[in-house]
């Protein structure tokens, strides 16, 4: 295979082990070059496990893969110089200010003189932080913090970034702005790997990974995985949502009951006249039922039904 | 190189922005060697004194004035009878009375002893057995035939008080110079202890593991701006010992930069292989303050001396790189000698110096567990 076409990050029933526990079970998929890859799942599903046997942190108990090209564990070392990361934690120098991190991040990679000025100067106009740069980092909004950190993630230009929850804690309008730098990116050719519990976040992902309890239960593009669920979902505007919720419940044919603000959010077990059934049985309980309405899955609602299934 | 250098310069703009750090680097030494060397002196010095010169000639006079010149009596009264001594001393108002018999100086002329009289408030037995030290070296300086008779009131002076004075000026040469092992072994450790654990717990440790930075890369990197730090702690504590302990420096600068180097560059690493093994900044603060400041404090022969300790405490002691330094800063501030003396404690302390940077570079991993 030609390297242009070989995938960036690949990976073979990749597994880490914490005595009895299996932090990530028996991973595996293949991600191309310049795609944004998502890591979807809540906290302990292994993301955070597989990013750092990917890195190199954290060594893999069994299985393997290779990032750009090199095998992990044997060319851990040489790995690192084609990826880039942004961990969980906050990974810069609080005490440093803007343009130190900047340079810090660039003695690390070697990058020095005219290279090191070009990409620090992208950097500062990218995080927006041309007129702070000597202002120290721990001064900063976390939406900055975590701009510049990507900057400095990326000062060498690496192959493949990896972001590990890059967003939490940043508020909506800043993760926006994040967002649009990795799609800056990723049109650059760079892969980028990123893991999340923000729903709205996966959307923004080519292909997405689901993982629940160190397993990806479910892997494909987010329209692609919406379209795997099946059993339609019936918002549904009544008088009394908390005394609707045990008439549905039980019942074979509806999968899901939820409290949705006044309303109710129902999965219904695939059929042609699901809408119809529920009126009826509401109707039967003597609740009315003032609007019935078939809405689309969230990846949220597809997460869920994977998990479940 | 570019790596080392980045995180060499890293550190000691973290050093400079750190109030906390600076004050250890800096403040912390001085005090110490000052409050240690004042407790010192403070303890030596004027001694009140009343003389009752009976002989009142030349030669008399001039032991009293010998008496005075040397810094620790203060003459606070001239007597004409022995029982207005007895008075004073009662009373608290001198702590000696001198008593020069009238044949002092023809004595002394015609070449027989001439032996003077020292009464000690001995109710402070520390201070009269210093008191009789100095008087003793007093007289034997003024003259090999003068002898000291010390009539010390009861509680008799006790002899294992002892321990520092009785050779007055050399007890301070002794402990100043001593004092720097000491102080340097706590700083020094104290100082790298927090460098690698810091960067752990502040998770800035897993980005830098991430990249291609090098362990040797990170340890020396580290290392460097503290083994400046404490370069120039030393040199600040041998002006001190020079200029405000007026204790001699008589070997060559250059051996004792070398020998310093050496012994910073074993303590420093021990600090950054406590700090690596760790992980956490109270934890390795506490341990390298356990496994310098015990060591360096009674192992090392600045209190007691290594030769007079059991044969496992003297086996004990070669662990520990104070001991090495001690021995060599007495010999270069007080004998002068060079490398061809000092040569097998340099060695220990080249020895220290590698196995704990090697031990550290090993203890240190990339990887989180």
């Amino acid at each position: 295979m030609p390297p242009e076409t070989a995938p960036a990050v690949e990976t073979e029933g990749l597994t880490r082990r914490y005595g009895d526990f299996v932090a990530a079970d028996s991973v595996t998929f293949s991600v191309r070059r310049g795609e944004v890859f998502g890591f979807l799942g809540p906290n302990g599903a292994g993301k955070t496990t597989t990013l750092k046997m990917l890195t190199g942190l954290v060594r893999p108990s069994a299985g393997r893969g290779t990032v750009d090209g090199l095998e992990l564990g044997r060319d851990s070392e040489r790995i690192k110089t084609r990826i880039g990361y942004m961990s969980q934690l906050f990974s810069l120098y609080q005490d440093l200010t803007v343009e130190e991190n900047i340079e810090f991040a660039g003695g690390l990679h070697e990058v020095v003189g005219a290279r090191l000025a070009e990409r620090r100067d992208w950097i500062l106009e990218m995080s927006g932080l041309a007129a702070l740069r000597r202002r120290l980092t721990g001064q900063l909004p976390l939406g900055w913090k975590q701009r510049l950190a990507l900057g400095c993630a990326v000062l060498h230009e690496p192959a493949v970034l990896f972001l590990d929850e890059p967003t939490s804690g940043v508020d909506p309008i800043a993760r926006r702005q994040f967002w649009e730098v990795i799609r800056l990116l990723s049109d650059d050719g760079t892969t980028v790997f990123v893991s999340t519990h923000y729903m709205e976040e996966a959307e923004y992902c080519d292909r997405l990974a689901f993982m629940n309890r160190g397993r990806v239960v479910a892997m494909d593009t987010p329209a692609a995985l919406r379209g795997r669920m099946t059993d339609p979902i019936f918002k549904i505007d009544t008088d009394d949502g908390p005394r609707a919720v045990p008439v549905l419940v039980g019942t074979p044919d509806i999968v899901e009951v939820s409290l949705f603000g006044r309303g109710l959010r129902v999965v219904v077990r695939d059929t042609a006249n699901g809408g119809v059934m529920l009126r009826e049985r509401l109707g039967a309980a003597g609740l009315a039922c003032r609007a019935i309405e078939r809405i689309a899955p969230s990846l949220e609602d597809v997460f869920v039904s994977c998990v479940s299934a | 190189m570019t790596r080392l250098l980045a995180i060499a310069k890293k550190e000691t703009i973290q050093i400079r922005r750190d109030g906390r750090s600076l004050g250890l680097a800096f403040a912390l030494p001085v005090l110490l060697l000052w409050i240690f060397g004042v407790a010192i002196t403070t303890d030596i010095k004027d001694i009140h004194t009343a003389v009752l010169d009976r002989d009142n000639t030349a030669a008399s006079r001039a032991l009293v004035a010998a008496f005075g010149q040397s810094g620790y009596f203060s003459i606070r009264a001239s007597l004409t009878r022995a029982e207005e001594a007895e008075g004073l001393i009662r009373r608290g108002t001198v702590r000696m009375a001198l008593v020069i018999p009238e044949r002092f100086g023809a004595d002394l002329a015609s070449g027989r002893a001439a032996p003077v009289e020292v009464v000690l408030d001995g109710s402070d037995a520390k201070t009269a057995n210093v008191a009789r030290g100095y008087a003793d070296a007093i007289a034997r300086s003024y003259s090999s035939r003068i002898r000291v008779t010390a009539h010390a009131a009861p509680p008799a002076v006790q002899a294992d008080t002892r321990v520092w004075f009785n050779e007055t000026l050399d007890g301070r040469a002794m402990v100043v110079p001593g004092l720097i092992a000491v102080i340097m072994s706590i700083i020094s450790a104290m100082l790298t202890s927090l460098t690698i654990a810091r960067e752990w717990e502040r998770g800035t440790m897993e980005q830098l593991a991430a990249t291609p930075v090098g362990r040797a890369e990170v340890i020396f990197g580290k290392l460097l701006p503290y083994l400046v730090i404490a370069l120039i702690d030393v040199a600040i504590a041998v002006v001190c010992c020079v200029y405000l302990f007026d204790v001699p420096f008589r070997g060559s600068l250059a051996v004792f930069g070398l020998v310093s180097f050496v012994f910073l560059s074993g303590v420093l690493g021990l600090g950054i292989l406590i700090s690596s093994a760790l992980k956490s900044q109270l934890l390795a603060i506490q341990g390298s303050i356990f496994a310098t400041y015990m060591p360096a404090l009674l192992l090392s022969g600045f209190f007691f001396s290594v030769s007079s300790m059991p044969a496992v405490l003297q086996l004990l002691s070669r662990l520990v790189p104070a001991r090495y330094y001690v021995e060599i800063t007495r010999g270069v501030f007080l004998r002068g000698i060079g490398l061809e003396v000092i040569w097998p404690p340099l060695i220990g302390l080249a020895v220290f110096a590698a196995a704990t940077i090697s031990l550290a570079l090993k203890t240190f991993r990339k990887e989180l567990v």
